[in-house]
């Protein structure tokens, strides 16, 4: 039962089984990987939940490849246990995991036709040769790619291949698909699409994808859950919007989305809200985060995004003054540079009226930055 | 204008001499540089003649059993050479070159000498058709696994990874995947050390024994007693078994690429 369940995240189902190993795809404690003098995994755990799209954010160079291909196992940890199904894996070796890869080059055998890709892994497990030729069948339907079924990789398109690495993975019918960068080598309208239908393949079959991705919008749109990833760690992992919304680090604050922000001193606490000193003037700030402590006198830093901020509203709290520095229009939206005091600001305003729009350059306005926006960083 | 002159030049220089063995292979003169006639009795001569067909036999037994040899062994060499770590490789992939590049008389020299040494204790080093095997062996499995190794390089790793990842084991992943990417290299060296071990004349003219005769080696003792035509018939035969060998290899290629 549980095998098959897929358990939407935040659902009661999802918090009452979460202690339970069963509900875990991937489990990985502590995985430490050094390249020579280099960290890069440092001592890292995340638990994957089955039936979850999970995804791998992070710049070059942050890990998430590493991490993908250590629970591939086609590399392996210095330190740490993996587990995979709830079974230790650290000492499996790749043929035998129930986990499939997307390669991020694809990886299609040039020397097979599309069908002699997808059925591979397959024929290699010596499967019957008519349950082969029934999941093969079954699975270039789902993804569409029955019409060129003989041709070769060669004589394909970027987003046939991509479907075929896809179909070559799905039809083992893994317990957790891994997809290292899949859609980077596409161009954007492709990319769109793709990401759509993807989400919906992993909807549709529930099984575990784990996505690693360098493009923050691409993981937003696509996951349950995001891991953010830097310099071999995991910076924050939780569900997409709680990640937006409420980024912990400095890191993950500019890395997903933009932020503005804002140093100051904690004045006062009341309750959960706190009142801190800045460049700007005096800003009340709600404490969002409950494990977060906040002492009197602590140097902390305040994250905004631009979208949050609003002009010429008439709230008494919170008000800064803004000289109009910058605009730039982008049809839906227009994006301000603001100069409040000796810092400047981004902020931006969504084309909602007719006609002409928001502020002018050298306009001054009053910028209202609400209480709840503002978000303490832990560094 | 004048790059073409070079080219007629030099194609010039290429086959005259070859026209020339093949035009007078037909020559019904016996002796000299004179025509007499056209004949095509030299060629039935050579097929009257015992020792150019033993000749011709050893001389396909040699290359094709060499060249099965070395390109197996040549082949596990690149693709050791490739995918290995261990003490003092690069000083081995540089040894590697040596038999390539070493004057192919100082290779017969040595092999002589070794294998008279061998012959102490071993029979099997009597000169002959065996010794000729070894010596063909030992100097074709360098072109063979070099020219594997570099098909090997250009291989993209990513492909035997997904192959593990789809569960094939190492012995799988080298059998659907890796050597049918490589097997145009392994055809290429093995065809390389064919055509080195069917040419060859320094190495098997010092490493053969009574009654192990190639071609090179019978057309170079009759040459000694004068160019005959029948000679130039042998030749001719041999000239038209490498242009048909050439053409069917271009042939299977590009019936490969489609």
């Amino acid at each position: 039962m549980q095998e098959k369940l897929v358990v939407p995240p935040g659902s009661e189902t999802e918090k009452q089984s979460r202690n339970e190993p069963e509900v875990y795809a991937i489990q990985a404690e502590n995985l430490v990987r050094r390249f020579g003098d280099v960290e890069a995994l440092s001592h890292v755990s995340v638990s994957i939940r089955k039936g979850e799209f999970f995804s791998l954010l992070g710049p070059s160079g942050c890990g998430k490849t590493t991490l993908l291909r250590i629970i591939a196992g086609l590399d392996h940890c210095d330190e740490g246990i993996l587990k995979i199904a709830g079974r230790d894996a650290t000492q499996i070796p790749a043929h035998k995991r129930p986990v499939n890869t997307v390669f991020q080059s694809y990886a299609l055998f040039p020397h097979l036709s599309v069908r002699d890709n997808v059925a591979f892994g397959l024929r290699m497990k010596k499967v019957a040769i008519e349950e082969i030729t029934k999941r093969v069948e079954r699975i270039m339907a789902l993804v569409e790619i029955t019409a060129f079924a003989e041709r070769r990789p060669g004589q394909l398109s970027g987003g046939q291949k991509q479907r075929v690495a896809l179909a070559r993975a799905l039809v083992n019918e893994p317990e957790v698909l891994l997809l290292d960068e899949p859609l980077g080598a596409l161009d954007l309208k492709l990319r769109k699409q793709l990401q759509v239908e993807l989400s919906q393949l992993q909807r549709r079959l529930g099984i575990t994808f784990i996505f690693v991705t360098h493009d923050q919008e691409e993981a937003l749109v696509m996951s349950d859950r995001i891991a953010v990833m830097n310099a071999g760690k995991i910076e924050q992992l939780d569900g997409v919007e709680d990640l937006y919304e409420r980024p912990r680090t400095r890191f993950v604050a500019q890395f997903l989305g933009s932020c503005n922000l804002v140093e100051g001193v904690v004045r006062e606490v009341t309750g959960a809200v706190a009142s801190v000193q800045t460049t700007m003037g005096d800003l009340r700030v709600e404490i969002g985060d409950a494990t977060r402590k906040v002492c009197v006198g602590e140097k902390i830093t305040l994250a905004i995004r631009p979208e949050k901020m609003h002009f010429n509203s008439k709230v008494a709290e919170n008000q800064v003054k803004a000289v109009v520095r910058d605009s730039i229009y982008s049809g839906a939206e227009t994006q301000y540079r603001l100069e409040a005091g000796e810092r400047m600001l981004n902020a931006c305003a969504l084309n909602s009226r007719v006609g002409s729009q928001g502020l002018n350059v050298g306009e001054t306005v009053l910028v209202h930055l609400p209480a709840d926006a503002l978000i303490i960083l832990n560094d | 204008m004048s790059l073409n002159f070079i080219a007629a030049l030099l194609y010039l220089f290429l086959y005259a001499p070859l026209a020339v063995v093949i035009v007078y292979s037909f020559n019904a003169a016996r002796f000299g540089a004179g025509w007499s006639g056209f004949t095509t009795k030299w060629y039935g001569a050579l097929w009257e003649n015992s020792l150019a067909l033993s000749a011709t036999k050893n001389t396909l037994l040699l290359a094709v059993s060499s060249t099965a040899i070395a390109t197996v062994l040549g082949t596990m060499l690149g693709y050791g050479m490739n995918r290995f770590r261990f003490p003092g490789k690069a000083l081995f992939g540089w040894f590697l070159y040596v038999p390539v590049f070493i004057p192919d008389i100082v290779m017969a020299v040595a092999m002589l000498l070794f294998y008279s040494l061998l012959r102490k204790w071993c029979s099997l080093f009597e000169l002959g058709l065996t010794t000729m095997i070894l010596a063909h062996v030992t100097f074709q499995i360098p072109f063979v696994a070099i020219v594997v190794r570099s098909r090997l390089v250009g291989l993209d790793p990513a492909l035997e990874e997904a192959a593990g990842d789809l569960g094939a084991n190492e012995w799988q992943t080298f059998r659907h995947v890796t050597l049918p990417l490589i097997l145009p290299g392994i055809v290429a060296g093995g065809m390389l050390a064919f055509t080195l071990s069917l040419d060859d004349f320094v190495v098997s003219f010092f490493t053969s024994g009574p009654g192990a005769t190639t071609l090179p080696i019978l057309i170079y003792s009759s040459v000694k007693r004068g160019i005959t035509p029948d000679i130039n018939a042998l030749s001719t035969l041999i000239v038209l078994a490498s242009i048909a060998g050439t053409v069917v290899v271009t042939l299977l290629q590009r019936t490969k690429k489609v």
